[in-house]
């Protein structure tokens, strides 16, 4: 097919052809096109069904507003659904598809829908699918989620990447029309820092579409050279194919980079969007305006579009929607389509302005009072009804209708703090309120200034505002000569008629709708909305909105700003959820800490585990072990019966120094510290002020007034800060100082009866770790392999002999190696963070779930650790009645009667023989695990009355997974419990 | 007028003349019964039940703004009772039956719609957390399934399951879990509360109690006083500053919950998926959008808008769960403000003012619990005493030691 | 949002952790008689204005000052920023 209706002139290269598909149709087009210009050129009209009933669809704009024209654009993983035809820009091999039609997009099944409209009325399916109730989730449901929807996803992971960024600035325009540029003119010439963001490709704006020109050269011409200037200057950066999407607090607007759109695929390590946030200390929005259409029966078909959207296709794009056109208009404005149609040589059928006193217009026929009640055409408009001022209708021919209702300004990111927009009569528009973002000044057709002069003027002026606030001086540039015509409208919404007259195109909301909706009590502007679905399709009401309102209003006789507004709220314009996300996706998701070791494990095929952000080895498998347990059991058993390494560098170690170092630790642990002698560890235990266990871990003391604190790993953060709360919000008087050194320090466990002999071996002569030299919860700094500094823990989590050694952090894999090769005499082996929970499920350690944020000191069996003589954070609240009753939760061991069946973590305590329901619940299994050493399932559990509960025998009862298991209450303590293996 | 597809027919043949208005605009009388402060989900909802279930006394809700219009009209329309803990699972089970006989209740369609919610775990140890909920919530007599990775595969087979920071490891799903059309709900409640007598008065605003020897004897509004023997306040992210009216200061903190939604494509997620490695939550309408949320932006606010930082966290945790999203644009965003609690549970209790009720405290959960809401609130308010599964929510807990904390985060609202 | 840190200028809010009302400086006597009373109401209970509110965010991204922030919280607009520390002092906090 040829470009039949492609005119003479345009921004477009002609001297370049693009090949493109629409539903498998080839087509050509040219640089500058978009998708929509360059199908109107090749004479399509139809290029979307709408969401309701399915009618056949054009495009009604020229812009980002777009309602209808609606495709697939591209496909396979790349396939992007609900795409705006009119500013996809057109590249070499596009591919663009239709959507929401079966079979096609002429012969749409679900067309039947628009047969069926007077049953599918605004909020019908509130009233019926009611009965059977299993009828809606089965038949109902599917049938009308089938039917609704627009676009589809590939379902493929999106192969693309996107990247955000980060901009300061003193002034941000945004919108580089007439008022834009001016502003930016200004403020680049006085030297500010200015972001000049531009949705569509190249600046111009309103400019671009129309024909009157800036002094002697066109507004085309005018704004390319104001870009040159900019561009040249170099404190100004203009950023096209930009959409700023939203006004966030201080200054801060989102920005979205659209980089990689326009080509077939980003090229090679270019993102498809950029994220920016942008920090503005000012702003200028000069968004410009959007045209509003006129409701008339069937006003919805493909040809009918807006006035300016028109004007913009004839001047920009040199493509008609049709060889004979017609034009209905409230106002002046409508009739710059009529001039410029007919200069570009476009039969223009009828001038139809509802205006008695319409202005004459050269070349067309004028219908003054008159109003197009109704169209003609299925795939297509073919002619439009129209009744004239004395009240008799007349048929016209023609393929195309420009419609003009008025221009609404585009107030949208003047809102996004919820800033409500205040209505000019002037111009029968809602235009900005006084509430603005702060910093934002609004200029040019945004602002409700809506000629060219007005806005070239106005956007200088509002930057030499922008600017002394910020202490520069600047002032306007000498502006080129510009038309200054007057708006000069009759507020027009709707031609009276018993037909479907479209407000929402989208959404298939019409006139009836909002009829039915105010008969329904549905009259809050909240109300119609949600109940008509009116605003809610892909362009959030831009062209609808205030339509609807207008109706509204008529109905309950109030002004349209009595009725009210909807306020706009972000994104502008849609933006890809990618965009949002940028780079931390898939395994980048958040960022991968690794430990020391990480690497030494890494050779020895060590399987590794999330443990928060850190990865952490697992279990070490040896050749021939097929299964987890194999792994863990060995190392478990090997390192009780020798000796076992464990990376534990991801505990948090927190340095506290001071001459209060003791006392402020007093104060942040539930048990004493103020009398631990310098050279000694001591377990503690922290309580939130609310006084629920929430971490603990140890201290130890290397000085007077010196203290290293370790916290679980998933808590390094939070303990952290809320030690710098006490510190600085609570005490602030207190000799202390706090530093995170979690990352500077490699720390092992090395753990069994031979870790002594072991550590003798890499610790310094000048050191004595023998049993009475450096016994059970002592401490030390010392030398390690020939003068490296090092500390040493006699502490325990396994329950065996063992000590946790650290080393600055660049030493840990060396550290690793050593040991493992002066180790392999005593079969030292790694072991994982399986075989290390093992082995403290083994001793009766609480971790992770039993400090799960609801347990107190009295459930884990450690009330007494509370001291009552002194001030900590939790003691007090930890008194509370509820936390104190009689049958509070115990932490208790537990074992399955048959040693064969498995203890589960997140099984019910149930009493032998009682029933089995939420009322005669005794408590639930935190922990559990195989024992190696006892050959038998164990677990840790929390029991009501679990201290005075020992022998008893539980049902353990895991519904969800259909088991049951007989469990004895035993002390928590399996392995060691009066903990001998510690102190030899 | 009763609604039913025999009724749709008859008025398409008719010119929809006949449909009424499916709730009044009385004018405030000088006294009631009972007055409820709040018409939003919850407040609808009390009077629909206290109509409906308990007196017939005389009833009116009194609106700042337009019915519906809190977040019962911005949330994520999300309905489940996979509750862990005891003072909370018999409450939203209870939630989730009237949910599930609610259209036939109130012959309004409020499109419930029970396609499962699938809460991912990616850990050992949350997996066992999922274990001891799924079994609190069997136990409580509700439905749970705990599902392995190729149970969840089968499911979702588009998840990240091949490049993921975090894999998932499982699920715990509620089967009877889903969504419904959160407006229809405040609709149906306000239209049967309507035929029940109930005045439903809007742009009234509360602007304080009159109170004498500890008793309420009614509301100052905007559009003057009204006697009220008994009031209840259900004012959600409104709650401190109305009964800061009435001289209470509350364990409450208002903060802003972003919520999202996509354009509206064919259909993509069946259910409701929950990340269990980061904040995002996902479901799609009926309309074909998909409606997603994740944390709240974590200050307090009532400016019913959030920050960028809070979006990017979302849709970070959405792409990295569903890679095959990437492309699909997100169309708007809006801000609620959520009455946090101090360990993220509500309260349905009396206040020290005689005749003075007030139901808070619902944090970014309070859509699925309408139903019970408005039952246990109705209950009390009609007979002073506690429904069997709301006894816990007590305004004294905190001082009794007796929270309800199920994610065991202590008094830090905006961590719940 | 953005902070004007009192050392380091204006930083993204994003660089810090939120806790809440700055009341929370006002931590009771242990050893008052009520003083589970008073404990409860310092911790649980609070004004939660909608308007100037004074509350505590943690620079955990950056130097770890816990600042007070003077914050309307129907605007966001922010008025002023101290450190916690001077504050607590003005408070008649020590050791």
């Amino acid at each position: 097919m040829t470009q039949v209706n492609r005119l003479q002139g345009g921004l477009i290269s002609r001297d370049r052809t693009l090949n493109f598909t629409f539903d498998g149709r080839n087509y050509q087009g040219h640089p500058g096109d978009t998708l929509a210009s360059a199908l109107l050129a090749n004479g399509v009209r139809l290029m979307g069904r709408s969401f309701k009933y399915h009618r056949p669809r054009g495009p009604l704009t020229a812009g980002s507003e777009e309602p209808n024209a609606l495709v697939h654009l591209r496909s396979g993983a790349r396939q992007e659904p609900n795409t705006r035809a009119t500013v996809t820009e057109l590249y070499d091999g596009l591919e663009a598809r239709s959507q929401n039609a079966w079979p096609s997009l002429k012969f749409d099944a679900l067309a039947v829908n628009d047969c069926l409209s007077n049953f599918l009325t605004a909020g019908f399916y509130y009233k019926t699918f009611m009965w059977p109730a299993i009828f809606w989730e089965k038949i109902y449901e599917p049938v009308i989620r089938r039917a609704a929807g627009l676009g589809e996803i590939s379902f493929e992971d999106d192969p693309d990447v996107y990247d955000k960024g980060f901009l300061h600035c003193d002034l941000l325009i945004i919108g580089a029309g007439p008022a834009g540029l001016s502003a930016a003119l200004t403020a680049g010439r006085a030297g500010a820092r200015v972001i000049l963001a531009e949705e569509d490709l190249r600046p111009g704006g309103r400019l671009l579409a129309e024909t009157s020109p800036l002094s002697d050269q066109s507004g085309a011409t005018w704004a390319e050279r104001v870009r040159g200037e900019l561009v040249a200057a170099g404190n100004v950066r203009f950023m096209p194919r930009t959409t700023v999407i939203g006004a966030f607090d201080h200054g801060i607007y989102g920005a979205v980079e659209r980089v990689s759109d326009h080509l077939p695929q980003p090229e090679a390590g270019k993102p498809r969007q950029v994220l920016w946030r942008i920090y503005s200390k000012r702003a200028i929005l000069a968004a410009g305006a959007t045209e509003r259409p006129i409701a008339f029966a069937n006003n919805d078909r493909p040809g009918v579009m807006l006035a300016g959207a028109m004007r913009a296709y004839v001047n920009r794009w040199a493509a008609t929607p049709a060889q004979d056109v017609a034009l209905f208009t409230n106002n002046d404005d409508g009739h710059r389509t009529a001039r410029d149609l007919i200069a570009k040589g476009v039969n223009l059928a009828a001038v139809v302005d509802v205006r008695p006193n319409a202005p004459k217009v050269d070349g067309a026929a004028l219908f003054a009072g008159a109003e197009v009640i109704d169209s003609s055409g299925r795939l297509g408009l073919k002619s439009i009804r129209i009744r004239l001022r004395n009240g008799e209708t007349r048929d016209i021919s023609c393929g195309a209708l420009a419609v003009s209702g008025g221009w609404n300004p585009n107030v949208h990111l003047t809102c996004h703090q919820r800033g409500r927009p205040a209505w000019d009569a002037g111009i029968a528009a809602f235009v900005p309120g006084d509430a603005l973002p702060t910093g934002m000044a609004v200029a040019g057709a945004a602002k409700g200034d809506l000629s060219t002069a007005g806005a070239l003027s106005g956007g200088a002026g509002a930057a030499v505002q922008a600017l002394r606030t910020l202490g520069i001086t600047a002032k306007p540039p000498d502006l080129p000569e510009a038309e200054d015509m007057a708006v000069s409208l009759k507020p027009f919404w709707h031609a009276k008629g018993t037909k479907r007259a479209w407000l929402d195109q989208q959404n298939d909301v019409t006139v009836k709708d909002v009829k039915l909706a105010h008969q329904e009590n549905f009259i809050s502007v909240e109300h119609l909305k949600r109940y008509t679905t009116l605003g809610m399709a892909i362009d959030q009401g831009k062209t609808s909105n205030v339509g609807a309102l207008s109706v509204m209003a008529e109905l309950t006789g109030k002004s349209i700003p009595e009725t009210g507004t909807t306020i706009f709220r972000p994104p502008y314009t849609p933006v890809a959820m990618g965009t949002f996300a940028g780079r931390s996706v898939g395994k980048e998701f958040r960022p991968t800490r690794l430990t020391p070791s990480h690497k030494w494990a890494e050779e020895r095929g060590a399987v590794f585990v999330e443990a928060g952000d850190w990865l952490r080895a697992q279990w070490f498998p040896k050749p021939g072990e097929t299964h987890w347990r194999q792994s863990v059991d060995r190392e478990v058993l090997a390192t009780r019966g020798s000796v076992g390494i464990c990376d534990v560098t991801t505990l948090g170690k927190i340095d506290v120094q001071g001459a209060d170092a003791a006392e402020f630790l007093n104060k942040i642990y539930a048990n004493g510290f103020v009398k631990l002698p310098v050279g000694k560890v001591r377990y503690g235990l922290m309580l939130r002020e609310d006084g629920v266990a929430y971490d603990d871990g140890t201290a130890a003391r290397l000085a007077e007034d010196h203290f290293v604190v370790t916290t679980t790993t998933v808590n390094a953060v939070l303990v952290y800060r809320n030690m710098e709360f006490a510190r600085q919000c609570l005490w602030p008087d207190l000799d202390v100082q706090l530093a995170s050194i979690t990352e500077a320090w490699a720390q092992y466990a090395v753990a069994g009866p031979n870790s002594r002999k072991l550590l003798q071996k890499i610790v310094d002569p000048a050191f004595d770790i023998s049993n009475d030299a450096f016994p059970f919860m002592a401490c030390g700094e010392i030398t390690v392999c020939d003068g490296l500094r090092a500390r040493l823990f006699r502490i325990s989590f396994s329950g065996e002999l063992a000590y946790e050694i650290a080393v600055p952090t660049r030493y840990g894999d060396a550290l690793m190696r050593r040991m493992a090769e002066v180790g392999a005499e005593f079969d030292v082996i790694p072991y994982g963070t399986e075989a290390l929970g093992v082995m403290r499920i083994e001793k009766g350690h609480p971790a992770g779930n039993e400090l799960n944020g609801t347990t107190t000191a009295l459930n884990l069996g450690m009330g007494r650790m509370v001291s009552k003589k002194k001030d900590c954070i939790g003691n007090t609240l930890s008194e509370r009645e509820g936390l104190n009753t009689e049958d509070a939760l115990r932490l208790v061991g537990l074992r399955p009667v048959d040693p064969t069946n498995p203890v589960v973590a997140g099984s019910h305590l149930m009493a032998e023989g009682g029933p089995v329901d939420a009322a005669h619940d005794q408590g639930y299994i935190t922990s559990a695990a195989y024992s190696p050493v006892l050959g038998h399932s164990i677990g840790l559990g929390f029991l009501k009355r679990g201290g005075a509960r020992k022998g008893e025998i539980l049902r353990a009862v895991n519904p969800l997974e259909g088991v049951e298991v007989a469990v004895e209450v035993v002390s928590a303590h399996f392995v060691d419990p009066e903990g001998e293996k510690l102190r030899v | 007028m009763t609604y039913s597809a025999f009724r749709i027919l008859k008025e398409a043949l008719t010119g929809h003349k006949g449909w009424g208005p499916q709730w009044r605009d009385p004018v405030p009388q000088p006294d009631y019964d009972y007055v409820i402060v709040g018409g939003g989900g919850h407040g609808l909802a009390t009077a629909y039940y206290l109509a409906s279930k308990f007196d017939q006394g005389r009833i009116a809700v009194l609106e700042k703004r337009w019915i519906g219009g809190g977040n019962v009209g911005r949330n994520t329309t999300i309905i489940r009772s996979n509750y862990l803990l005891d003072g909370n699972e018999p409450f939203y089970e209870f939630s989730l039956k009237l949910w599930e006989g609610l259209e036939r209740d109130l012959n309004y369609n409020a499109m419930v719609s029970q396609r499962g919610v699938l809460n991912l775990v990616h850990t050992d140890a949350q997996r066992d957390s999922a274990r001891r909920r799924g079994n609190a919530m069997i136990l409580n007599g509700s439905d749970a399934e705990l599902l392995d990775a190729d149970g969840v595969r089968a499911m979702y087979p588009f998840l990240n399951f091949e490049d993921a920071r975090f894999p998932i490891k499982g699920g715990l799903l509620q089967r009877r879990g889903g969504t419904a059309r959160h407006d229809a709900v405040a609709w149906g409640y306000a239209r049967g509360a309507d035929r029940r007598g109930v005045d439903i008065i809007q742009n009234c605003e509360v602007t304080g109690f009159r109170i004498k020897d500890g008793k309420v004897l009614g509301v100052e509004t905007s559009r003057g006083y009204i006697a009220a023997d008994k009031v209840g306040v259900a004012v959600a992210g409104s709650s401190s500053r109305v009964m800061e009216t009435a001289g209470m200061r509350l364990p409450i903190e208002s903060h802003v919950l972003q919520a999202f939604v996509s354009e509206g494509l064919k259909p993509t997620i069946s259910g409701v998926i929950t990340y269990g490695a980061g904040h995002f939550y996902c479901s799609q309408s009926d309309k074909g959008g998909l409606v997603f949320g994740g944390d709240i932006d974590m200050y307090n606010s009532y400016a019913q808008r959030g920050n960028l930082p809070a979006v990017e966290d979302v849709m970070e945790s959405g792409i990295s769960l569903i890679p095959a999203l990437g492309r699909v644009r997100l169309l708007r965003s809006w801000g609620g403000i959520m009455d946090m609690s101090m360990d993220g549970s509500p309260f349905i209790d009396r206040t020290h003012i005689e005749g003075l009720y007030f139901n808070g405290g619902w944090c970014y959960g309070g859509f699925k619990a309408t139903p019970a809401s408005g039952y246990c609130f109705a209950h009390l308010l009609a007979t002073d005493r506690r429904h069997e599964t709301a006894t816990a929510y007590r305004l004294d807990r905190f001082r009794r030691g007796c929270m309800i904390d199920e994610k065991g985060q202590g008094a830090q609202p905006n961590l719940h | 949002m953005i902070i004007n840190h009192p050392i380091l200028g204006p930083r993204d809010a994003q660089e810090f952790t939120y806790l809440g009302d700055a009341n929370l400086i006002d931590r009771p006597d242990w050893r008052a008689e009520n003083a589970i009373k008073a404990f409860h109401d310092y911790l649980h209970l609070r004004d939660n204005p909608a308007g100037e509110h004074r509350e505590l965010w943690f620079h955990e991204q950056g130097d770890r000052s816990w600042l007070v922030v003077t914050r309307d919280t129907l605007t966001h607009e922010i008025t002023s920023v101290e450190l916690a520390r001077d504050v607590a002092r003005e408070r008649g906090r020590g050791k």
